[in-house]
Protein backbone atom coordinates (compact mmCIF):
# COMPACT_ATOMS: atom_id res chain seq x y z
CA UNK A 1 0.00 0.00 0.00
CA UNK A 2 1.31 3.40 -0.98
CA UNK A 3 0.52 6.30 1.29
CA UNK A 4 0.33 9.84 -0.05
CA UNK A 5 1.37 12.49 2.46
CA UNK A 6 1.18 16.23 1.80
CA UNK A 7 3.38 18.73 3.62
CA UNK A 8 1.42 21.96 3.62
CA UNK A 9 0.85 25.18 5.58
CA UNK A 10 -0.87 28.02 3.78
CA UNK A 11 1.76 30.53 4.78
CA UNK A 12 5.10 30.63 2.98
CA UNK A 13 8.50 30.40 4.58
CA UNK A 14 7.40 28.34 7.58
CA UNK A 15 9.53 25.31 6.75
CA UNK A 16 7.55 23.06 4.38
CA UNK A 17 10.44 22.37 2.03
CA UNK A 18 12.91 21.99 4.89
CA UNK A 19 10.51 19.53 6.53
CA UNK A 20 9.72 17.64 3.32
CA UNK A 21 13.40 17.12 2.64
CA UNK A 22 14.20 15.93 6.15
CA UNK A 23 11.13 13.73 6.51
CA UNK A 24 11.75 12.13 3.11
CA UNK A 25 15.36 11.39 4.11
CA UNK A 26 14.31 10.12 7.52
CA UNK A 27 11.71 7.77 6.08
CA UNK A 28 14.25 6.47 3.56
CA UNK A 29 16.84 6.00 6.30
CA UNK A 30 14.29 3.82 8.08
CA UNK A 31 14.02 1.66 4.99
CA UNK A 32 10.90 3.05 3.32
CA UNK A 33 10.72 3.45 -0.45
CA UNK A 34 10.04 7.16 -0.79
CA UNK A 35 9.25 9.50 -3.66
CA UNK A 36 9.18 13.19 -2.82
CA UNK A 37 7.54 15.62 -5.24
CA UNK A 38 8.08 19.38 -5.41
CA UNK A 39 4.68 20.93 -6.22
CA UNK A 40 6.04 24.47 -6.13
CA UNK A 41 5.86 24.90 -9.89
CA UNK A 42 7.61 28.03 -11.07
CA UNK A 43 10.06 28.15 -8.19
CA UNK A 44 11.73 24.77 -7.62
CA UNK A 45 13.59 24.55 -4.30
CA UNK A 46 13.39 21.02 -3.01
CA UNK A 47 16.14 19.74 -5.34
CA UNK A 48 18.51 22.35 -3.95
CA UNK A 49 17.72 21.57 -0.33
CA UNK A 50 18.19 17.86 -1.07
CA UNK A 51 21.41 18.45 -2.96
CA UNK A 52 20.40 17.03 -6.33
CA UNK A 53 19.88 20.27 -8.29
CA UNK A 54 22.53 19.49 -10.87
CA UNK A 55 20.97 16.19 -11.76
CA UNK A 56 17.56 17.57 -12.74
CA UNK A 57 17.02 16.80 -16.41
CA UNK A 58 13.25 16.40 -16.56
CA UNK A 59 10.69 17.64 -14.09
CA UNK A 60 7.14 17.03 -12.85
CA UNK A 61 5.53 19.10 -15.63
CA UNK A 62 7.58 17.34 -18.33
CA UNK A 63 6.10 14.07 -17.10
CA UNK A 64 2.56 15.43 -16.94
CA UNK A 65 2.85 16.81 -20.45
CA UNK A 66 4.30 13.57 -21.82
CA UNK A 67 7.71 15.02 -22.67
CA UNK A 68 9.49 12.53 -20.42
CA UNK A 69 8.68 9.30 -18.68
CA UNK A 70 8.41 9.20 -14.92
CA UNK A 71 11.47 6.94 -14.79
CA UNK A 72 13.50 9.53 -16.69
CA UNK A 73 12.42 12.33 -14.38
CA UNK A 74 12.87 10.63 -11.01
CA UNK A 75 16.23 11.49 -9.46
CA UNK A 76 17.71 8.80 -7.27
CA UNK A 77 19.27 10.14 -4.10
CA UNK A 78 23.02 9.61 -3.74
CA UNK A 79 22.75 8.65 -0.06
CA UNK A 80 19.71 6.35 -0.09
CA UNK A 81 18.83 4.49 -3.26
CA UNK A 82 15.28 3.92 -1.99
CA UNK A 83 14.69 7.69 -2.12
CA UNK A 84 13.66 9.51 -5.30
CA UNK A 85 13.02 13.17 -6.02
CA UNK A 86 10.70 14.62 -8.64
CA UNK A 87 11.67 18.24 -9.19
CA UNK A 88 9.27 21.11 -9.83
CA UNK A 89 9.20 22.75 -13.20
CA UNK A 90 10.38 26.31 -13.57
CA UNK A 91 7.68 27.10 -16.09
CA UNK A 92 5.67 30.24 -15.54
CA UNK A 93 2.56 28.54 -16.90
CA UNK A 94 0.20 28.40 -13.93
CA UNK A 95 -1.93 25.76 -15.60
CA UNK A 96 0.92 23.32 -16.15
CA UNK A 97 -0.39 21.12 -13.35
CA UNK A 98 -3.74 19.47 -13.94
CA UNK A 99 -5.75 17.25 -11.65
CA UNK A 100 -5.73 14.43 -14.22
CA UNK A 101 -2.00 14.81 -14.81
CA UNK A 102 -1.17 14.76 -11.10
CA UNK A 103 -3.40 11.75 -10.56
CA UNK A 104 -1.73 9.88 -13.41
CA UNK A 105 1.76 10.49 -11.99
CA UNK A 106 0.66 9.47 -8.49
CA UNK A 107 -0.91 6.28 -9.84
CA UNK A 108 2.24 5.45 -11.74
CA UNK A 109 4.31 5.96 -8.58
CA UNK A 110 1.95 3.59 -6.78
CA UNK A 111 2.55 0.98 -9.47
CA UNK A 112 6.28 1.41 -8.87
CA UNK A 113 5.58 0.22 -5.32
CA UNK A 114 6.70 3.26 -3.38
CA UNK A 115 5.69 3.04 0.28
CA UNK A 116 5.31 6.77 0.67
CA UNK A 117 4.77 9.64 -1.74
CA UNK A 118 5.55 12.94 -0.05
CA UNK A 119 4.15 16.09 -1.66
CA UNK A 120 5.90 19.37 -0.83
CA UNK A 121 3.17 21.99 -1.26
CA UNK A 122 3.69 25.57 -2.40
CA UNK A 123 2.43 28.36 -0.16
CA UNK A 124 -1.01 29.83 -0.59
CA UNK A 125 -4.33 28.20 -1.34
CA UNK A 126 -4.14 28.39 -5.12
CA UNK A 127 -4.04 25.58 -7.63
CA UNK A 128 -0.59 24.20 -6.74
CA UNK A 129 -1.41 23.95 -3.05
CA UNK A 130 -4.83 22.50 -3.86
CA UNK A 131 -3.39 19.80 -6.12
CA UNK A 132 -0.65 18.94 -3.62
CA UNK A 133 -3.26 18.13 -0.99
CA UNK A 134 -6.06 16.81 -3.17
CA UNK A 135 -4.99 13.15 -3.34
CA UNK A 136 -3.45 12.96 0.13
CA UNK A 137 -4.18 10.23 2.67
CA UNK A 138 -2.38 12.19 5.38
CA UNK A 139 -1.34 15.77 5.87
CA UNK A 140 1.50 17.29 7.80
CA UNK A 141 0.59 20.90 8.50
CA UNK A 142 3.74 22.87 9.19
CA UNK A 143 3.15 25.73 11.60
CA UNK A 144 5.32 28.32 13.34
CA UNK A 145 4.36 29.69 16.77
CA UNK A 146 3.33 32.96 15.22
CA UNK A 147 -0.13 34.49 14.65
CA UNK A 148 -0.38 34.51 10.86
CA UNK A 149 1.03 31.01 10.52
CA UNK A 150 -1.43 29.58 13.05
CA UNK A 151 -4.37 31.30 11.40
CA UNK A 152 -3.35 30.04 7.94
CA UNK A 153 -2.91 26.53 9.32
CA UNK A 154 -6.47 26.54 10.55
CA UNK A 155 -7.58 27.58 7.10
CA UNK A 156 -5.62 24.70 5.58
CA UNK A 157 -7.10 22.24 8.07
CA UNK A 158 -10.53 23.38 6.88
CA UNK A 159 -9.57 22.78 3.25
CA UNK A 160 -8.17 19.33 4.06
CA UNK A 161 -11.52 18.45 5.58
CA UNK A 162 -13.51 19.62 2.55
CA UNK A 163 -11.48 20.01 -0.64
CA UNK A 164 -9.70 16.68 -0.94
CA UNK A 165 -10.51 13.47 -2.75
CA UNK A 166 -11.27 11.67 0.50
CA UNK A 167 -13.43 14.49 1.81
CA UNK A 168 -15.38 14.64 -1.45
CA UNK A 169 -15.98 10.90 -1.60
CA UNK A 170 -16.90 10.88 2.07
CA UNK A 171 -15.23 7.50 2.51
CA UNK A 172 -12.51 8.54 4.90
CA UNK A 173 -10.92 11.68 6.22
CA UNK A 174 -7.41 12.89 5.57
CA UNK A 175 -5.39 12.24 8.73
CA UNK A 176 -4.02 15.53 10.05
CA UNK A 177 -0.74 16.11 11.85
CA UNK A 178 0.74 19.33 13.13
CA UNK A 179 4.47 19.92 12.88
CA UNK A 180 5.51 22.91 14.95
CA UNK A 181 8.77 24.31 13.61
CA UNK A 182 11.16 27.16 14.43
CA UNK A 183 10.24 26.73 18.07
CA UNK A 184 12.30 28.65 20.58
CA UNK A 185 11.80 27.37 24.16
CA UNK A 186 13.70 30.33 25.66
CA UNK A 187 11.33 32.80 24.03
CA UNK A 188 8.35 30.74 25.12
CA UNK A 189 9.62 30.83 28.68
CA UNK A 190 9.98 34.61 28.47
CA UNK A 191 6.38 34.85 27.28
CA UNK A 192 7.03 36.32 23.88
CA UNK A 193 6.33 33.20 21.83
CA UNK A 194 3.28 30.95 21.94
CA UNK A 195 3.86 27.56 23.51
CA UNK A 196 3.18 24.08 22.13
CA UNK A 197 0.09 23.93 24.34
CA UNK A 198 -1.17 27.30 23.04
CA UNK A 199 -0.91 26.21 19.41
CA UNK A 200 -2.46 22.81 20.11
CA UNK A 201 -5.34 24.42 21.94
CA UNK A 202 -6.11 26.94 19.20
CA UNK A 203 -5.93 24.41 16.39
CA UNK A 204 -7.45 21.53 18.34
CA UNK A 205 -4.74 19.09 17.27
CA UNK A 206 -1.79 17.41 18.92
CA UNK A 207 1.64 18.03 17.50
CA UNK A 208 3.45 15.25 15.64
CA UNK A 209 6.73 16.92 16.43
CA UNK A 210 8.38 20.12 17.52
CA UNK A 211 11.45 21.31 15.62
CA UNK A 212 13.53 23.91 17.41
CA UNK A 213 14.84 27.02 15.70
CA UNK A 214 18.35 25.95 14.80
CA UNK A 215 21.38 27.22 12.95
CA UNK A 216 22.00 23.70 11.70
CA UNK A 217 19.03 24.02 9.34
CA UNK A 218 20.70 26.73 7.27
CA UNK A 219 24.04 24.97 7.40
CA UNK A 220 22.38 21.83 6.06
CA UNK A 221 20.54 23.70 3.31
CA UNK A 222 23.75 25.44 2.30
CA UNK A 223 25.37 22.08 1.68
CA UNK A 224 22.35 20.28 0.23
CA UNK A 225 22.21 17.99 3.25
CA UNK A 226 18.77 18.04 4.94
CA UNK A 227 19.22 18.73 8.65
CA UNK A 228 18.00 15.27 9.64
CA UNK A 229 21.36 13.95 8.37
CA UNK A 230 23.07 16.07 11.03
CA UNK A 231 22.48 13.59 13.81
CA UNK A 232 24.29 15.77 16.33
CA UNK A 233 21.91 18.69 15.88
CA UNK A 234 18.76 19.19 17.94
CA UNK A 235 16.69 19.97 14.84
CA UNK A 236 17.96 16.81 13.12
CA UNK A 237 17.07 14.64 16.09
CA UNK A 238 13.68 16.33 16.47
CA UNK A 239 12.92 15.57 12.80
CA UNK A 240 13.92 11.95 13.31
CA UNK A 241 11.57 11.72 16.30
CA UNK A 242 8.75 13.15 14.17
CA UNK A 243 9.45 10.56 11.47
CA UNK A 244 9.31 7.79 14.09
CA UNK A 245 5.94 9.09 15.29
CA UNK A 246 4.71 9.30 11.70
CA UNK A 247 5.46 5.58 11.47
CA UNK A 248 3.47 4.93 14.62
CA UNK A 249 6.20 4.78 17.24
CA UNK A 250 5.72 6.69 20.45
CA UNK A 251 8.74 8.73 21.41
CA UNK A 252 8.89 11.51 24.00
CA UNK A 253 9.29 15.14 22.96
CA UNK A 254 12.79 16.57 23.20
CA UNK A 255 14.32 20.05 22.97
CA UNK A 256 11.08 21.71 24.02
CA UNK A 257 12.27 23.08 27.37
CA UNK A 258 14.49 26.11 27.85
CA UNK A 259 18.09 25.32 28.79
CA UNK A 260 18.63 25.52 32.52
CA UNK A 261 20.69 28.55 33.29
CA UNK A 262 23.76 28.62 35.49
CA UNK A 263 23.65 30.07 39.00
CA UNK A 264 25.18 33.43 38.02
CA UNK A 265 22.86 34.04 35.06
CA UNK A 266 19.94 33.15 37.28
CA UNK A 267 21.10 35.61 39.91
CA UNK A 268 21.81 38.49 37.61
CA UNK A 269 19.39 37.71 34.73
CA UNK A 270 20.46 37.02 31.19
CA UNK B 1 15.04 35.53 35.80
CA UNK B 2 17.42 37.35 38.13
CA UNK B 3 16.70 38.65 41.61
CA UNK B 4 16.98 42.22 40.34
CA UNK B 5 14.41 41.64 37.60
CA UNK B 6 11.68 43.22 39.67
CA UNK B 7 13.44 46.51 39.04
CA UNK B 8 12.76 46.26 35.31
CA UNK B 9 9.37 47.34 34.00
CA UNK B 10 7.21 44.31 33.44
CA UNK B 11 6.56 43.87 29.72
CA UNK B 12 3.12 42.63 28.67
CA UNK B 13 3.20 38.97 27.82
CA UNK B 14 2.87 39.09 24.05
CA UNK B 15 2.37 35.35 23.67
CA UNK B 16 -0.88 35.44 25.64
CA UNK B 17 -2.06 38.43 23.59
CA UNK B 18 -1.34 36.42 20.43
CA UNK B 19 -3.20 33.42 21.75
CA UNK B 20 -6.26 35.43 22.72
CA UNK B 21 -6.46 37.20 19.35
CA UNK B 22 -6.07 33.90 17.53
CA UNK B 23 -8.71 32.18 19.60
CA UNK B 24 -11.25 34.80 18.53
CA UNK B 25 -10.36 35.05 14.85
CA UNK B 26 -10.05 31.29 14.38
CA UNK B 27 -13.45 30.67 15.97
CA UNK B 28 -14.97 33.35 13.76
CA UNK B 29 -13.39 31.94 10.61
CA UNK B 30 -14.45 28.40 11.44
CA UNK B 31 -18.02 29.57 11.81
CA UNK B 32 -17.84 31.25 8.42
CA UNK B 33 -16.23 28.26 6.75
CA UNK B 34 -19.40 26.22 6.45
CA UNK B 35 -21.56 29.28 5.89
CA UNK B 36 -23.12 30.22 2.55
CA UNK B 37 -20.93 32.10 0.07
CA UNK B 38 -23.12 35.19 0.12
CA UNK B 39 -22.39 36.00 3.78
CA UNK B 40 -19.39 38.32 3.27
CA UNK B 41 -21.32 40.25 0.61
CA UNK B 42 -24.39 40.42 2.82
CA UNK B 43 -22.23 41.68 5.66
CA UNK B 44 -20.70 44.40 3.48
CA UNK B 45 -24.06 45.58 2.20
CA UNK B 46 -25.57 45.61 5.67
CA UNK B 47 -22.67 47.73 6.80
CA UNK B 48 -23.31 50.24 4.01
CA UNK B 49 -26.97 50.53 4.99
CA UNK B 50 -26.21 50.86 8.69
CA UNK B 51 -23.62 53.55 8.06
CA UNK B 52 -26.39 55.79 6.69
CA UNK B 53 -27.89 55.87 10.17
CA UNK B 54 -25.19 55.15 12.72
CA UNK B 55 -21.46 55.39 12.80
CA UNK B 56 -20.54 51.71 13.19
CA UNK B 57 -17.19 49.99 12.91
CA UNK B 58 -16.76 47.14 10.44
CA UNK B 59 -16.10 44.75 13.31
CA UNK B 60 -19.32 45.76 15.04
CA UNK B 61 -21.35 43.57 12.72
CA UNK B 62 -21.51 39.83 13.24
CA UNK B 63 -23.38 37.69 10.76
CA UNK B 64 -23.63 34.05 11.60
CA UNK B 65 -25.45 31.05 10.22
CA UNK B 66 -26.08 28.25 12.66
CA UNK B 67 -28.10 25.06 12.81
CA UNK B 68 -30.90 24.90 15.31
CA UNK B 69 -33.35 22.07 15.59
CA UNK B 70 -33.15 21.04 11.94
CA UNK B 71 -33.37 24.50 10.43
CA UNK B 72 -30.81 27.15 9.64
CA UNK B 73 -30.72 30.35 11.59
CA UNK B 74 -29.23 33.59 10.34
CA UNK B 75 -28.08 35.65 13.28
CA UNK B 76 -27.22 39.27 12.90
CA UNK B 77 -25.85 41.36 15.71
CA UNK B 78 -24.72 44.97 15.62
CA UNK B 79 -22.84 46.61 18.45
CA UNK B 80 -23.79 50.28 18.45
CA UNK B 81 -21.11 52.85 19.23
CA UNK B 82 -20.97 54.37 22.70
CA UNK B 83 -22.96 57.59 23.02
CA UNK B 84 -20.64 60.57 23.25
CA UNK B 85 -20.20 61.60 26.84
CA UNK B 86 -21.73 58.38 28.16
N1 LIG C 1 13.92 24.88 12.43
C1 LIG C 1 14.44 25.90 11.72
N2 LIG C 1 15.42 26.67 12.27
C2 LIG C 1 15.96 27.70 11.58
N3 LIG C 1 15.60 28.03 10.33
C3 LIG C 1 14.65 27.30 9.72
C4 LIG C 1 14.01 26.20 10.38
N4 LIG C 1 13.10 25.67 9.53
C5 LIG C 1 13.15 26.40 8.40
N5 LIG C 1 14.07 27.38 8.49
C6 LIG C 1 14.42 28.38 7.45
O1 LIG C 1 13.25 29.06 7.07
C7 LIG C 1 13.30 29.41 5.70
C8 LIG C 1 12.05 28.93 4.99
O2 LIG C 1 12.03 27.51 4.98
P1 LIG C 1 11.35 26.68 3.81
O3 LIG C 1 11.47 25.25 4.17
O4 LIG C 1 11.89 27.08 2.48
O5 LIG C 1 9.84 27.17 3.93
P2 LIG C 1 8.60 26.93 2.96
O6 LIG C 1 8.90 25.75 2.11
O7 LIG C 1 7.45 26.70 3.91
O8 LIG C 1 8.42 28.19 2.19
C9 LIG C 1 14.59 28.81 5.16
O9 LIG C 1 15.55 29.82 5.08
C10 LIG C 1 14.96 27.76 6.17
O10 LIG C 1 16.35 27.58 6.25
MG1 LIG D 1 8.81 25.53 -0.06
Amino acid sequence: MTEIIVVTSGKGGVGKTTSSASIAMGLARRGKRVAVIDFDVGLRNLDLIMGCERRVVYDFVNVIQGEATLKQALIKDKRFDNLHVLAASQTRDKDALTKEGVERVLNELKEMAFDIILCDSPAGIEKGAFLAMYFADRAIVVVNPEVSSVRDSDRILGLLASKTRHAESGEKRVAQHLLLTRYNPERVERGDMMSIADVQEILGLEVLGVIPESESVLAGSNAGNPVILDTASNAGQAYDDAVARLLGESVPMRFTEAQKKGFLTRLFGG
Amino acid sequence: MGIFDFLKPRAPNSASVAKERLRIIVAQERAQRDAPDYLPMLRRELLEVLKKYVNVDPDAIQVKVSQEGGHELLELSVALPDKPGA
